[in-house]
């Protein structure tokens, strides 16, 4: 690129090659190390088999694969975390879309505005908002004693799959809103100007013109919100309280409680395949879009 | 874009997603600024004991160090690690630049329940469990993508003919990187350094996984608090912490612009 500099460098007894495999060197140690052996070891690990008592089996074979994909609780586990994440990414994109919009059609000071309010949720900690939704769905919270003041017997929201899926619902929707801007390029107002002009009612504006423009950016969010839906494990944690069982608090549990790491390896890799197809399913949905 | 006015439907649809969206983070406030010894809302009484509560709380200010020099020490070691890196792949271009580029970013494709086990069972043998090392090794993997991501940017878009200028004029390549192009790329490495901050700073599973009962960081601490009571003290970190963060992402505004840093 710069031909001027290259003399110097060599000069300097070294080929770009080189000084960039020394630059190189660091981030790839932290990658091998921190990265790349963890997850194969991860692979290696799903292959071992664990005793009764929970004593690691140092070996080769299927056995946990086996156990994991015959027992029936692992099974209901993982259909219970497809079905909930499904749901919740479809929640998510309904919240979500409406604000996208608008924050598409804003501009100036008030956009950004608009804009540090959806990020500064992505930046707060899990830990706190999954709290803000404590102080809002538990017994003694907002919603109670709002329906409480009417006379009305509150639900119970919290310590079940109502609570995780309104928390993760609100924890997701910021990446949702960003996914669906990011794909909102192709949306240009005249567009829809256009069809209105034309006769169209806004519905079958909104239907026939808006919604297949945007949506490129709504297959890229759904799939960032299932994959951290299917992930997510502090909500479920907090808001289940220990009665929700989803595959990422059962990966925790057998990792840090249980401490059967052949079933949270094998775990884990079932997460990661559910990813590969929800890619997979991206990628076609994306084709017959576009 | 505003030719068209916005019709007053999405304007209360979009008004109240956005409550919903910030409602968890609006009712720690008054919840903070409750007298009560347990949670609820409304508050029956209100006073600031809880801010007072949390530098009484030895487990809290000895987890909110942890984390504080944690973030530090990781916000540094990414800028150190991530702008050679950068450089490298984004200027040198060795062969395979892309494939190495997308394999430094892959670990934040891998769901961080995943990457924290991969990681506990690999330093669980090699003693680094509950350990600040172990801490920073794991936090290095998650930021580090970012830092690149966000420093190839920086750099890509820099005027390259200031940097030929300096060449031509006689100075020698490090020169030109420390004379010239690194102050042009003072945003970028602002709006990296925060975001690597913020990362480390809030990130809870894996640090889950890598602390024990000696070493605790402050999200982990939290975590810990509210499964087993929910009493306002949480509220009132929390508040301090969403300070902490909209005075950090004011800062890359001003500095990187929002948009341009977190919308691409």
């Amino acid at each position: 690129m710069n031909t001027l500099a290259l003399p110097a460098r060599e000069a300097r007894g070294m080929s770009p090659a080189a000084v960039a495999m020394w630059l190189l060197l660091p981030i790839a140690l932290v990658n091998a190390v921190g990265f790349l052996w963890p997850v194969v070891n991860l692979l290696r690990m799903s292959l071992n088999e664990s005793e009764a008592t929970g004593a690691l089996i140092d070996t080769v074979s299927l056995a946990t694969w086996r156990n994991v994909l015959t027992d029936s609780f692992t099974l209901e586990l993982i259909g219970n975390s497809i079905g909930v994440s499904l749901f919740i990414t479809l929640l998510t994109l309904v919240a979500s879309y409406p604000i996208a919009i608008y924050l598409h059609r804003s501009s100036g000071l008030w956009r950004t505005v608009l804009l540090v309010l959806v990020i500064a949720p992505l930046l707060t900690s899990a830990v706190v908002r999954t709290y803000g939704w404590i102080a809002i769905l538990s017994n003694q919270g907002l919603v109670a004693n709002l329906l409480a003041a009417f006379g009305l017997a509150p639900p119970r929201l919290m310590f079940n799959l109502t609570g995780v899926v309104i928390g993760l619902t609100e924890i997701l929707m910021p990446y949702m809103i960003l996914a669906l801007l990011s794909g909102f390029g192709r949306l240009d107002p005249r567009y829809e100007e256009a069809a209105l002009t034309l006769g169209a009612t806004p519905l079958k504006t909104f239907w026939r013109v808006v919604l297949p423009l945007t949506a490129p950016g709504m297959a890229l969010g759904c799939l960032l919100c299932f994959v951290l839906a299917i992930s997510s494990f502090v909500t479920p944690k907090l808001l289940g309280g220990g009665r929700v069982f989803l595959l990422a608090t059962e990966i925790y549990d057998q990792a840090i409680v249980t401490l059967n790491w052949p079933v949270a390896a094998t775990l884990s890799m079932i997460v990661l395949v559910l990813f590969g197809a929800a890619l997979a399913l991206y990628t076609r949905a994306l084709r017959r879009i576009a | 874009m505003d030719e068209r006015p916005i019709s007053p439907v999405l304007k209360a649809a979009a008004g109240l997603m956005f409550l919903f969206l910030l409602a968890p983070l609006i009712i720690v406030i008054p919840i903070s600024l409750s007298g009560d010894t347990y949670m609820a809302f409304p508050p029956s009484s209100w006073s600031l004991r809880w801010y007072g509560a949390i530098f009484s709380d030895t487990r809290m200010t000895a987890a909110f160090s942890v984390s504080l020099i944690l973030a530090l020490v990781v916000t540094a070691l990414s800028l150190l690690i991530g702008l050679p890196a950068a450089y490298a792949l984004v200027r040198l271009r060795p062969l395979g630049a892309e494939v190495l580029g997308s394999l430094f970013t892959a670990p934040l494709l891998l769901p961080t329940i995943v990457l924290g086990l991969a990681i506990l069972l690999v330093f669980a043998p090699l003693g680094l469990l509950g350990t600040f090392q172990g801490l920073v090794a794991a936090h290095l993997i998650v930021t580090l993508p970012y830092a690149i991501r966000v420093l190839s940017t920086a750099l890509a878009t820099l005027p390259i003919p200031v940097e030929e200028a300096a060449a031509t004029l006689g100075a020698p390549p490090l020169t030109v990187f420390f004379r010239v192009t690194l102050p042009m790329m003072r945003s970028g490495m602002v709006s990296t350094a925060a975001l690597c901050f913020l990362v480390s700073f809030d990130e809870v599973v894996l640090s889950l996984f890598m602390t024990g009962p000696r070493l605790s960081t402050l999200p982990v601490a939290m975590y810990r608090h509210v499964e087993q009571q929910a009493d306002p003290l949480v509220a009132a970190i929390s508040v301090l912490l969403v300070v902490l963060t909209l005075a950090v992402v004011i800062v890359v505004d001003r500095t990187a612009g929002l948009a341009k840093t977190f919308v691409r």
